[in-house]
Protein backbone atom coordinates (compact mmCIF):
# COMPACT_ATOMS: atom_id res chain seq x y z
CA UNK A 1 0.00 0.00 0.00
CA UNK A 2 1.47 3.36 -0.92
CA UNK A 3 0.82 6.80 0.52
CA UNK A 4 0.92 5.59 4.10
CA UNK A 5 1.67 8.10 6.83
CA UNK A 6 4.12 5.62 8.33
CA UNK A 7 5.87 3.09 6.16
CA UNK A 8 8.31 0.56 7.50
CA UNK A 9 10.22 -1.34 4.82
CA UNK A 10 12.04 -4.64 5.27
CA UNK A 11 13.10 -3.73 8.79
CA UNK A 12 15.48 -6.20 10.45
CA UNK A 13 17.24 -6.19 13.76
CA UNK A 14 19.33 -8.87 15.45
CA UNK A 15 20.26 -8.96 19.12
CA UNK A 16 23.21 -11.34 19.41
CA UNK A 17 21.89 -14.61 17.95
CA UNK A 18 18.24 -13.65 18.09
CA UNK A 19 16.35 -12.18 15.16
CA UNK A 20 14.21 -9.70 17.05
CA UNK A 21 12.69 -8.36 13.83
CA UNK A 22 12.87 -10.06 10.44
CA UNK A 23 12.09 -8.18 7.22
CA UNK A 24 9.11 -6.39 8.67
CA UNK A 25 6.95 -4.45 6.23
CA UNK A 26 4.33 -2.30 7.84
CA UNK A 27 2.15 0.63 6.86
CA UNK A 28 -0.10 2.94 8.83
CA UNK A 29 -2.51 4.93 6.65
CA UNK A 30 -3.36 8.47 7.67
CA UNK A 31 -6.55 8.64 9.70
CA UNK A 32 -6.73 5.03 10.85
CA UNK A 33 -6.30 3.37 14.20
CA UNK A 34 -3.85 0.58 13.50
CA UNK A 35 -3.33 -1.97 16.26
CA UNK A 36 -0.23 -4.08 16.60
CA UNK A 37 -0.74 -7.29 18.51
CA UNK A 38 1.25 -10.43 19.12
CA UNK A 39 2.18 -12.88 21.85
CA UNK A 40 4.62 -11.89 24.59
CA UNK A 41 8.16 -11.63 23.30
CA UNK A 42 7.03 -11.24 19.69
CA UNK A 43 9.05 -8.04 19.34
CA UNK A 44 6.31 -5.43 19.61
CA UNK A 45 8.18 -3.11 21.93
CA UNK A 46 11.38 -3.55 19.90
CA UNK A 47 9.39 -2.63 16.82
CA UNK A 48 7.95 0.49 18.45
CA UNK A 49 11.45 1.50 19.54
CA UNK A 50 12.55 1.33 15.91
CA UNK A 51 9.61 3.40 14.78
CA UNK A 52 10.13 6.06 17.47
CA UNK A 53 13.88 6.20 16.94
CA UNK A 54 15.06 4.80 20.27
CA UNK A 55 16.75 1.95 18.37
CA UNK A 56 18.32 1.77 14.92
CA UNK A 57 17.69 -1.13 12.53
CA UNK A 58 20.38 -3.35 10.99
CA UNK A 59 18.56 -3.24 7.67
CA UNK A 60 15.49 -1.58 6.29
CA UNK A 61 14.02 1.86 6.60
CA UNK A 62 11.32 3.88 8.30
CA UNK A 63 9.44 6.51 6.32
CA UNK A 64 7.19 9.08 7.90
CA UNK A 65 4.97 11.53 5.99
CA UNK A 66 6.85 10.79 2.80
CA UNK A 67 10.27 11.30 4.31
CA UNK A 68 12.97 8.76 5.20
CA UNK A 69 13.43 9.15 8.96
CA UNK A 70 15.62 6.08 9.52
CA UNK A 71 18.63 8.24 10.37
CA UNK A 72 16.77 10.68 12.60
CA UNK A 73 17.05 10.58 16.38
CA UNK A 74 14.02 10.31 18.63
CA UNK A 75 13.70 14.03 19.29
CA UNK A 76 13.93 14.80 15.58
CA UNK A 77 11.14 12.32 14.83
CA UNK A 78 9.00 13.91 17.51
CA UNK A 79 9.54 17.29 15.90
CA UNK A 80 8.56 15.71 12.58
CA UNK A 81 5.17 14.84 14.08
CA UNK A 82 5.49 11.44 15.70
CA UNK A 83 4.70 11.26 19.42
CA UNK A 84 4.74 8.26 21.71
CA UNK A 85 3.42 7.31 25.09
CA UNK A 86 5.18 4.76 27.22
CA UNK A 87 4.27 1.32 28.44
CA UNK A 88 5.37 2.29 31.93
CA UNK A 89 4.08 5.60 33.22
CA UNK A 90 6.66 8.18 32.41
CA UNK A 91 5.59 11.59 33.66
CA UNK A 92 7.50 14.00 35.91
CA UNK A 93 6.11 13.03 39.31
CA UNK A 94 7.33 16.08 41.25
CA UNK A 95 5.83 18.61 38.83
CA UNK A 96 2.19 19.60 38.76
CA UNK A 97 -0.06 18.13 36.07
CA UNK A 98 -0.17 21.52 34.37
CA UNK A 99 3.62 21.87 34.43
CA UNK A 100 3.99 18.42 32.88
CA UNK A 101 1.73 19.37 30.00
CA UNK A 102 3.39 22.79 29.63
CA UNK A 103 6.77 21.11 29.36
CA UNK A 104 5.40 19.04 26.48
CA UNK A 105 4.03 22.16 24.76
CA UNK A 106 7.36 23.95 25.27
CA UNK A 107 9.20 21.15 23.47
CA UNK A 108 7.37 21.81 20.24
CA UNK A 109 9.20 23.55 17.40
CA UNK A 110 6.55 26.26 17.02
CA UNK A 111 6.56 27.04 20.74
CA UNK A 112 9.88 28.86 20.36
CA UNK A 113 13.35 28.09 21.60
CA UNK A 114 13.92 26.64 25.04
CA UNK A 115 17.26 28.43 25.21
CA UNK A 116 15.63 31.23 27.16
CA UNK A 117 17.50 32.17 30.28
CA UNK A 118 15.68 35.07 31.86
CA UNK A 119 11.88 35.00 31.83
CA UNK A 120 10.29 32.71 34.42
CA UNK A 121 8.42 29.81 32.85
CA UNK A 122 5.50 30.56 35.14
CA UNK A 123 5.01 33.88 33.29
CA UNK A 124 4.63 32.19 29.91
CA UNK A 125 0.86 32.19 29.73
CA UNK A 126 0.75 30.88 26.16
CA UNK A 127 2.38 27.61 27.22
CA UNK A 128 -0.05 27.09 30.06
CA UNK A 129 -3.10 28.03 28.04
CA UNK A 130 -2.33 25.31 25.57
CA UNK A 131 -1.34 22.88 28.27
CA UNK A 132 -4.78 23.30 29.83
CA UNK A 133 -6.54 22.58 26.57
CA UNK A 134 -4.53 19.35 26.18
CA UNK A 135 -5.48 18.38 29.71
CA UNK A 136 -9.12 19.11 28.96
CA UNK A 137 -8.94 16.79 25.97
CA UNK A 138 -8.05 13.85 28.21
CA UNK A 139 -10.39 14.83 31.03
CA UNK A 140 -7.76 16.11 33.44
CA UNK A 141 -8.77 19.78 33.44
CA UNK A 142 -9.87 19.57 37.07
CA UNK A 143 -6.58 18.06 38.18
CA UNK A 144 -4.23 20.66 36.68
CA UNK A 145 -2.92 21.84 40.05
CA UNK A 146 -2.31 18.36 41.46
CA UNK A 147 1.22 17.00 41.70
CA UNK A 148 1.55 14.42 38.95
CA UNK A 149 2.93 11.80 41.34
CA UNK A 150 -0.25 11.96 43.41
CA UNK A 151 -2.56 11.00 40.52
CA UNK A 152 -4.09 7.55 40.24
CA UNK A 153 -2.50 5.17 37.79
CA UNK A 154 -5.24 5.71 35.22
CA UNK A 155 -4.94 9.48 35.54
CA UNK A 156 -1.20 9.28 35.03
CA UNK A 157 -1.82 7.28 31.86
CA UNK A 158 -4.19 10.02 30.72
CA UNK A 159 -1.57 12.67 31.52
CA UNK A 160 0.92 10.68 29.49
CA UNK A 161 -1.53 10.92 26.58
CA UNK A 162 -2.03 14.64 27.11
CA UNK A 163 1.73 15.17 26.94
CA UNK A 164 1.96 13.20 23.71
CA UNK A 165 -0.94 15.26 22.30
CA UNK A 166 0.74 18.50 23.33
CA UNK A 167 3.51 17.82 20.82
CA UNK A 168 0.75 18.10 18.16
CA UNK A 169 1.54 14.81 16.47
CA UNK A 170 0.29 13.50 13.15
CA UNK A 171 0.92 10.01 14.44
CA UNK A 172 0.48 8.86 18.01
CA UNK A 173 2.34 5.71 19.09
CA UNK A 174 0.56 4.26 22.08
CA UNK A 175 2.54 1.51 23.79
CA UNK A 176 0.07 -0.47 25.91
CA UNK A 177 -2.00 2.45 27.18
CA UNK A 178 -4.22 0.08 29.22
CA UNK A 179 -1.28 -1.61 30.96
CA UNK A 180 -1.96 -1.92 34.66
CA UNK A 181 -5.32 -0.13 34.59
CA UNK A 182 -8.45 -1.56 36.16
CA UNK A 183 -11.57 -2.37 34.10
CA UNK A 184 -13.20 0.99 34.80
CA UNK A 185 -10.08 2.94 33.89
CA UNK A 186 -9.63 0.79 30.79
CA UNK A 187 -13.12 1.60 29.63
CA UNK A 188 -12.44 5.30 30.10
CA UNK A 189 -9.14 4.97 28.23
CA UNK A 190 -10.88 3.26 25.30
CA UNK A 191 -13.37 6.12 25.11
CA UNK A 192 -10.52 8.60 25.26
CA UNK A 193 -8.60 6.92 22.43
CA UNK A 194 -11.79 6.71 20.36
CA UNK A 195 -12.18 10.41 20.84
CA UNK A 196 -8.55 11.18 19.94
CA UNK A 197 -8.74 8.97 16.85
CA UNK A 198 -10.98 11.55 15.23
CA UNK A 199 -8.10 14.02 15.09
CA UNK A 200 -4.94 11.96 14.89
CA UNK A 201 -3.65 8.73 13.35
CA UNK A 202 -2.91 6.13 16.01
CA UNK A 203 -0.60 3.15 16.13
CA UNK A 204 -1.72 1.14 19.12
CA UNK A 205 0.20 -1.69 20.78
CA UNK A 206 -2.07 -3.42 23.23
CA UNK A 207 -2.70 -6.74 24.96
CA UNK A 208 -6.30 -6.03 25.85
CA UNK A 209 -8.07 -7.73 22.91
CA UNK A 210 -11.47 -6.23 23.71
CA UNK A 211 -9.97 -2.79 23.42
CA UNK A 212 -8.05 -3.69 20.26
CA UNK A 213 -11.09 -5.08 18.44
CA UNK A 214 -13.20 -2.16 19.50
CA UNK A 215 -10.73 0.54 18.49
CA UNK A 216 -8.77 -0.75 15.54
CA UNK A 217 -9.58 -0.09 11.89
CA UNK A 218 -6.84 -2.52 10.97
CA UNK A 219 -4.74 -4.97 12.92
CA UNK A 220 -1.24 -6.31 12.31
CA UNK A 221 0.05 -9.41 14.03
CA UNK A 222 3.70 -9.78 14.94
CA UNK A 223 4.97 -13.25 15.85
CA UNK A 224 8.61 -14.10 16.48
CA UNK A 225 9.76 -10.90 14.83
CA UNK A 226 7.73 -11.45 11.68
CA UNK A 227 4.59 -9.66 10.59
CA UNK A 228 2.35 -12.63 9.78
CA UNK A 229 -0.89 -10.86 8.99
CA UNK A 230 -2.43 -7.43 8.44
CA UNK A 231 -6.10 -6.80 7.86
CA UNK A 232 -9.48 -5.70 9.15
CA UNK A 233 -10.40 -7.02 12.61
CA UNK A 234 -12.70 -9.76 11.25
CA UNK A 235 -10.06 -10.89 8.76
CA UNK A 236 -7.44 -11.12 11.47
CA UNK A 237 -9.80 -12.91 13.83
CA UNK A 238 -10.38 -15.65 11.26
CA UNK A 239 -6.81 -15.95 10.02
CA UNK A 240 -5.53 -19.49 10.60
CA UNK A 241 -1.92 -18.35 11.11
CA UNK A 242 -2.97 -15.93 13.82
CA UNK A 243 -5.07 -18.58 15.54
CA UNK A 244 -2.15 -20.98 15.50
CA UNK A 245 0.21 -18.37 16.96
CA UNK A 246 -2.17 -17.46 19.77
CA UNK A 247 -3.30 -20.99 20.55
CA UNK A 248 0.30 -22.15 20.42
CA UNK A 249 1.03 -19.52 22.98
CA UNK A 250 -1.42 -21.10 25.37
CA UNK A 251 -0.43 -24.74 24.87
CA UNK B 1 14.97 15.45 42.98
CA UNK B 2 12.60 18.32 43.11
CA UNK B 3 12.45 21.08 40.55
CA UNK B 4 13.61 24.54 41.56
CA UNK B 5 10.91 26.92 42.72
CA UNK B 6 11.69 30.41 43.93
CA UNK B 7 10.49 30.92 47.49
CA UNK B 8 8.88 34.10 48.68
CA UNK B 9 11.51 34.88 51.31
CA UNK B 10 14.39 34.29 48.94
CA UNK B 11 14.64 37.76 47.44
CA UNK B 12 14.45 39.76 50.70
CA UNK B 13 16.89 37.33 52.32
CA UNK B 14 19.33 37.63 49.42
CA UNK B 15 19.09 41.44 49.54
CA UNK B 16 19.71 41.44 53.29
CA UNK B 17 22.72 39.17 52.80
CA UNK B 18 24.03 41.45 50.07
CA UNK B 19 23.72 44.52 52.31
CA UNK B 20 25.42 42.70 55.17
CA UNK B 21 28.26 41.58 52.91
CA UNK B 22 28.66 45.08 51.50
CA UNK B 23 29.07 46.39 55.04
CA UNK B 24 31.41 43.57 56.08
CA UNK B 25 34.78 45.09 55.04
CA UNK B 26 33.99 48.33 56.86
CA UNK B 27 32.92 46.47 60.00
CA UNK B 28 36.05 44.33 59.93
CA UNK B 29 38.21 47.41 59.48
CA UNK B 30 36.44 49.19 62.33
CA UNK B 31 37.22 46.29 64.63
CA UNK B 32 40.79 46.08 63.39
CA UNK B 33 40.22 42.67 61.82
CA UNK B 34 40.96 43.69 58.21
CA UNK B 35 42.90 40.45 57.85
CA UNK B 36 39.60 38.61 57.51
CA UNK B 37 38.63 40.55 54.38
CA UNK B 38 40.98 38.24 52.48
CA UNK B 39 39.25 35.16 53.90
CA UNK B 40 35.84 36.61 53.09
CA UNK B 41 36.97 37.26 49.51
CA UNK B 42 38.16 33.67 49.27
CA UNK B 43 34.76 32.47 50.45
CA UNK B 44 33.00 34.60 47.80
CA UNK B 45 35.27 33.27 45.06
CA UNK B 46 34.76 29.65 46.06
CA UNK B 47 31.04 30.30 46.42
CA UNK B 48 31.08 31.38 42.77
CA UNK B 49 33.10 28.32 41.68
CA UNK B 50 30.93 25.91 43.69
CA UNK B 51 27.73 27.53 42.39
CA UNK B 52 28.95 27.12 38.83
CA UNK B 53 29.56 23.43 39.56
CA UNK B 54 26.11 23.18 41.12
CA UNK B 55 24.58 24.37 37.85
CA UNK B 56 26.29 21.46 36.11
CA UNK B 57 25.98 18.86 38.85
CA UNK B 58 22.84 19.83 40.71
CA UNK B 59 20.63 21.24 37.99
CA UNK B 60 22.12 19.41 35.02
CA UNK B 61 22.69 16.08 36.76
CA UNK B 62 26.21 15.84 35.32
CA UNK B 63 28.68 14.53 37.90
CA UNK B 64 31.82 16.21 36.65
CA UNK B 65 35.14 15.54 38.31
CA UNK B 66 36.91 17.97 36.03
CA UNK B 67 35.54 21.31 37.13
CA UNK B 68 38.94 22.37 38.51
CA UNK B 69 40.24 22.50 34.94
CA UNK B 70 37.94 25.42 34.15
CA UNK B 71 38.70 27.06 37.49
CA UNK B 72 42.45 26.75 36.90
CA UNK B 73 42.29 27.85 33.28
CA UNK B 74 40.59 31.05 34.45
CA UNK B 75 43.44 31.70 36.88
CA UNK B 76 46.09 31.04 34.23
CA UNK B 77 44.36 33.21 31.62
CA UNK B 78 44.36 36.09 34.11
CA UNK B 79 48.09 35.60 34.79
CA UNK B 80 48.90 35.16 31.10
CA UNK B 81 46.94 38.32 30.27
CA UNK B 82 49.00 40.25 32.77
CA UNK B 83 52.20 38.74 31.41
CA UNK B 84 51.11 39.98 28.00
CA UNK B 85 50.64 43.47 29.38
CA UNK B 86 46.87 43.40 29.81
CA UNK B 87 46.21 44.53 33.35
CA UNK B 88 42.57 45.48 32.97
CA UNK B 89 40.17 43.02 34.56
CA UNK B 90 37.38 44.12 32.22
CA UNK B 91 39.42 42.47 29.47
CA UNK B 92 41.18 39.71 31.40
CA UNK B 93 38.11 38.38 33.26
CA UNK B 94 35.92 38.01 30.16
CA UNK B 95 38.92 36.41 28.44
CA UNK B 96 39.21 33.94 31.33
CA UNK B 97 35.49 33.18 31.09
CA UNK B 98 35.69 32.73 27.34
CA UNK B 99 38.73 30.44 27.49
CA UNK B 100 37.27 28.31 30.29
CA UNK B 101 33.83 28.26 28.66
CA UNK B 102 35.15 27.27 25.25
CA UNK B 103 37.30 24.54 26.75
CA UNK B 104 34.26 23.32 28.69
CA UNK B 105 32.32 23.31 25.42
CA UNK B 106 34.95 21.07 23.84
CA UNK B 107 35.22 18.77 26.88
CA UNK B 108 31.44 18.57 27.11
CA UNK B 109 31.01 17.85 23.42
CA UNK B 110 33.08 14.70 23.92
CA UNK B 111 32.23 13.70 27.50
CA UNK B 112 28.47 14.20 27.32
CA UNK B 113 28.20 11.28 24.92
CA UNK B 114 28.95 9.05 27.90
CA UNK B 115 27.02 8.45 31.11
CA UNK B 116 27.56 7.64 34.75
CA UNK B 117 30.99 6.45 35.79
CA UNK B 118 32.36 6.95 32.29
CA UNK B 119 31.38 10.59 32.38
CA UNK B 120 33.11 11.03 35.75
CA UNK B 121 36.26 9.36 34.45
CA UNK B 122 36.42 11.22 31.15
CA UNK B 123 35.95 14.65 32.77
CA UNK B 124 38.65 13.67 35.26
CA UNK B 125 40.93 12.62 32.41
CA UNK B 126 40.47 15.92 30.59
CA UNK B 127 41.21 17.87 33.76
CA UNK B 128 44.38 15.87 34.45
CA UNK B 129 45.50 16.46 30.86
CA UNK B 130 45.24 20.19 31.44
CA UNK B 131 47.06 19.83 34.76
CA UNK B 132 50.02 18.06 33.15
CA UNK B 133 50.01 20.49 30.26
CA UNK B 134 50.46 23.46 32.59
CA UNK B 135 52.99 21.66 34.79
CA UNK B 136 55.21 21.02 31.80
CA UNK B 137 54.74 24.45 30.23
CA UNK B 138 57.96 26.29 31.13
CA UNK B 139 56.75 29.62 29.76
CA UNK B 140 53.90 29.53 32.24
CA UNK B 141 56.04 28.64 35.23
CA UNK B 142 55.73 24.87 35.16
CA UNK B 143 55.48 23.35 38.65
CA UNK B 144 55.80 26.73 40.34
CA UNK B 145 52.82 28.27 38.62
CA UNK B 146 52.61 31.68 37.06
CA UNK B 147 52.82 34.59 39.54
CA UNK B 148 51.06 37.89 39.02
CA UNK B 149 53.21 40.99 39.38
CA UNK B 150 50.38 42.63 41.26
CA UNK B 151 46.61 42.80 41.26
CA UNK B 152 44.81 44.05 38.19
CA UNK B 153 42.66 47.12 37.76
CA UNK B 154 38.93 46.97 37.24
CA UNK B 155 37.65 49.77 35.00
CA UNK B 156 40.75 51.71 35.96
CA UNK B 157 40.28 51.20 39.71
CA UNK B 158 43.11 49.26 41.30
CA UNK B 159 42.19 45.99 43.00
CA UNK B 160 45.36 46.18 45.09
CA UNK B 161 43.42 47.01 48.23
CA UNK B 162 41.71 44.05 49.91
CA UNK B 163 38.47 45.96 50.11
CA UNK B 164 38.46 46.65 46.35
CA UNK B 165 39.03 43.00 45.46
CA UNK B 166 36.36 41.95 47.96
CA UNK B 167 33.82 44.15 46.19
CA UNK B 168 34.91 42.87 42.80
CA UNK B 169 34.33 39.29 43.99
CA UNK B 170 31.02 40.26 45.56
CA UNK B 171 29.88 41.86 42.31
CA UNK B 172 30.87 38.79 40.31
CA UNK B 173 29.10 36.42 42.70
CA UNK B 174 25.99 38.62 42.79
CA UNK B 175 25.81 38.80 39.01
CA UNK B 176 26.27 35.05 38.71
CA UNK B 177 23.66 34.27 41.36
CA UNK B 178 21.11 36.59 39.75
CA UNK B 179 21.74 34.93 36.40
CA UNK B 180 21.54 31.40 37.87
CA UNK B 181 18.37 32.24 39.78
CA UNK B 182 16.69 33.52 36.62
CA UNK B 183 18.02 30.76 34.44
CA UNK B 184 16.90 27.81 36.55
CA UNK B 185 13.39 29.24 36.73
CA UNK B 186 13.24 30.04 33.00
CA UNK B 187 12.59 27.70 30.09
CA UNK B 188 16.21 26.64 29.95
CA UNK B 189 16.38 25.65 33.62
CA UNK B 190 13.06 23.83 33.48
CA UNK B 191 14.31 21.89 30.47
CA UNK B 192 17.67 21.15 32.07
CA UNK B 193 16.12 19.83 35.27
CA UNK B 194 13.59 17.75 33.38
CA UNK B 195 16.44 16.18 31.41
CA UNK B 196 18.17 15.44 34.71
CA UNK B 197 15.01 13.71 35.91
CA UNK B 198 14.17 11.74 32.77
CA UNK B 199 16.25 12.19 29.66
CA UNK B 200 14.37 9.66 27.50
CA UNK B 201 11.04 11.29 28.25
CA UNK B 202 12.41 14.66 27.19
CA UNK B 203 13.76 13.19 23.95
CA UNK B 204 10.29 11.75 23.40
CA UNK B 205 8.86 15.25 23.81
CA UNK B 206 11.16 16.55 21.08
CA UNK B 207 13.97 18.01 23.19
CA UNK B 208 17.56 17.46 21.99
CA UNK B 209 18.87 16.70 25.50
CA UNK B 210 22.53 16.77 24.53
CA UNK B 211 22.43 20.42 23.46
CA UNK B 212 20.88 21.65 26.70
CA UNK B 213 23.36 19.70 28.78
CA UNK B 214 26.26 21.02 26.73
CA UNK B 215 25.23 24.65 27.11
CA UNK B 216 24.84 24.23 30.87
CA UNK B 217 28.22 22.52 31.06
CA UNK B 218 29.92 25.34 29.13
CA UNK B 219 28.16 28.02 31.16
CA UNK B 220 29.31 26.34 34.38
CA UNK B 221 32.84 26.23 32.99
CA UNK B 222 32.79 29.92 32.09
CA UNK B 223 31.79 30.99 35.60
CA UNK B 224 34.38 28.67 37.12
CA UNK B 225 36.87 30.51 34.89
CA UNK B 226 35.73 33.85 36.31
CA UNK B 227 36.23 32.50 39.84
CA UNK B 228 39.72 31.33 38.86
CA UNK B 229 40.68 34.74 37.51
CA UNK B 230 39.52 36.36 40.76
CA UNK B 231 41.43 33.83 42.84
CA UNK B 232 44.64 34.47 40.89
CA UNK B 233 44.23 38.13 41.82
CA UNK B 234 43.66 37.28 45.48
CA UNK B 235 46.62 34.93 45.88
CA UNK B 236 48.87 36.55 43.29
CA UNK B 237 49.52 33.19 41.66
CA UNK B 238 48.06 30.92 39.01
CA UNK B 239 49.03 27.63 40.59
CA UNK B 240 48.83 24.22 38.94
CA UNK B 241 47.26 22.99 42.19
CA UNK B 242 44.10 24.81 41.15
CA UNK B 243 43.85 22.42 38.20
CA UNK B 244 44.32 19.25 40.16
CA UNK B 245 41.53 16.74 40.64
CA UNK B 246 41.60 17.28 44.40
CA UNK B 247 40.41 20.80 43.66
CA UNK B 248 37.48 19.35 41.71
CA UNK B 249 36.85 17.17 44.76
CA UNK B 250 36.83 20.18 47.09
CA UNK B 251 34.27 21.93 44.89
CA UNK B 252 32.16 18.77 44.81
CA UNK B 253 32.29 18.53 48.62
CA UNK B 254 31.17 22.15 48.90
CA UNK B 255 28.20 21.51 46.64
CA UNK B 256 27.23 18.31 48.46
CA UNK B 257 27.47 19.95 51.89
CA UNK B 258 25.54 23.01 50.76
CA UNK B 259 22.90 21.15 48.79
CA UNK B 260 23.03 19.60 45.34
CA UNK B 261 20.54 21.25 43.01
CA UNK B 262 19.57 24.05 45.38
CA UNK B 263 20.20 27.61 44.28
CA UNK B 264 22.20 28.48 47.41
CA UNK B 265 23.96 25.16 47.81
CA UNK B 266 27.30 26.31 46.41
CA UNK B 267 27.38 29.49 48.47
CA UNK B 268 26.43 27.79 51.73
CA UNK B 269 28.83 24.92 51.11
CA UNK B 270 31.79 27.18 50.31
CA UNK B 271 31.15 29.34 53.38
CA UNK B 272 30.81 26.31 55.65
CA UNK B 273 33.84 24.43 54.38
CA UNK B 274 36.22 27.40 54.31
CA UNK B 275 34.83 28.76 57.60
CA UNK B 276 35.28 25.43 59.35
CA UNK B 277 38.75 25.06 57.93
CA UNK B 278 39.69 28.49 59.26
CA UNK B 279 38.34 27.77 62.73
CA UNK B 280 39.77 24.26 63.01
CA UNK B 281 43.25 25.21 61.82
CA UNK B 282 43.47 27.43 64.88
CA UNK B 283 42.42 24.59 67.19
CA UNK B 284 44.56 21.68 66.12
CA UNK B 285 47.15 20.60 63.62
CA UNK B 286 45.04 17.56 62.80
CA UNK B 287 42.09 19.64 61.69
CA UNK B 288 41.47 17.41 58.70
CA UNK B 289 40.16 14.68 61.00
CA UNK B 290 37.61 16.93 62.67
CA UNK B 291 36.59 18.34 59.31
CA UNK B 292 36.12 14.80 58.01
CA UNK B 293 33.90 13.87 60.95
CA UNK B 294 31.83 17.00 60.46
CA UNK B 295 31.40 16.19 56.79
CA UNK B 296 30.30 12.70 57.73
CA UNK B 297 27.73 14.21 60.08
CA UNK B 298 26.40 16.48 57.35
CA UNK B 299 26.06 13.60 54.91
CA UNK B 300 24.39 11.39 57.54
CA UNK B 301 22.02 13.92 59.05
CA UNK B 302 21.44 16.31 56.17
CA UNK B 303 21.87 14.17 53.07
CA UNK B 304 20.23 16.81 50.90
CA UNK B 305 22.67 19.43 52.12
CA UNK B 306 22.56 22.09 54.76
CA UNK B 307 20.38 24.36 52.62
CA UNK B 308 17.63 21.74 52.69
CA UNK B 309 17.52 21.92 56.51
CA UNK B 310 16.59 25.58 56.32
CA UNK B 311 14.21 25.07 53.44
CA UNK B 312 12.32 22.44 55.48
CA UNK B 313 12.01 24.86 58.40
CA UNK B 314 10.83 27.56 56.04
CA UNK B 315 7.80 25.47 55.09
CA UNK B 316 9.11 23.20 52.32
CA UNK B 317 8.33 24.05 48.78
Amino acid sequence: MSGGLLEVRRLSRRFAAVDALKDVDFTVVAGEVHALIGPNGAGKTTFIHHVSGALRPDHGSVHFAGRDVTGLSMHERVRAGMARSYQITNVFPSLSVRDNAALAVQGRADAGSSFRFWRPVAAETALFGEAESCLAQVGLAGKADAIAGSLSHGEQRALELAMALATRPQLLLLDEPMAGTGPEESARMVELIEDLARHVTILLVEHDMDAVFRLADRISVLVNGQMICTGRPDEVRNDPGVRRAYLGDHL
Amino acid sequence: MAFYRPTRWQRPLALALLVALAALPFVLEAFDQAFYIGLATRVLIFALAASSLNLVLGFGGMVSLGHAAFFGIGAYVAAICQQAGINEALVAFPAAMAAAGLFALAVGAVSLRTRGVYFIMITLAFAQMVYYLFISARTWGGDDGLPLAGRMTLAGISLAGDRALFFAALAALTAAMVLFARLVDARFGRTLQAIRENETRMEALGYPAFRYRLVAFALGGAFAGLAGALLANLTGLASPNLLQWTQSGTLLVMVIIGGVGTLWGGVVGAALLLGLEEVLVGVTEHWHIILGLLLLAVVLFAPKGVTALFAAKGGGR
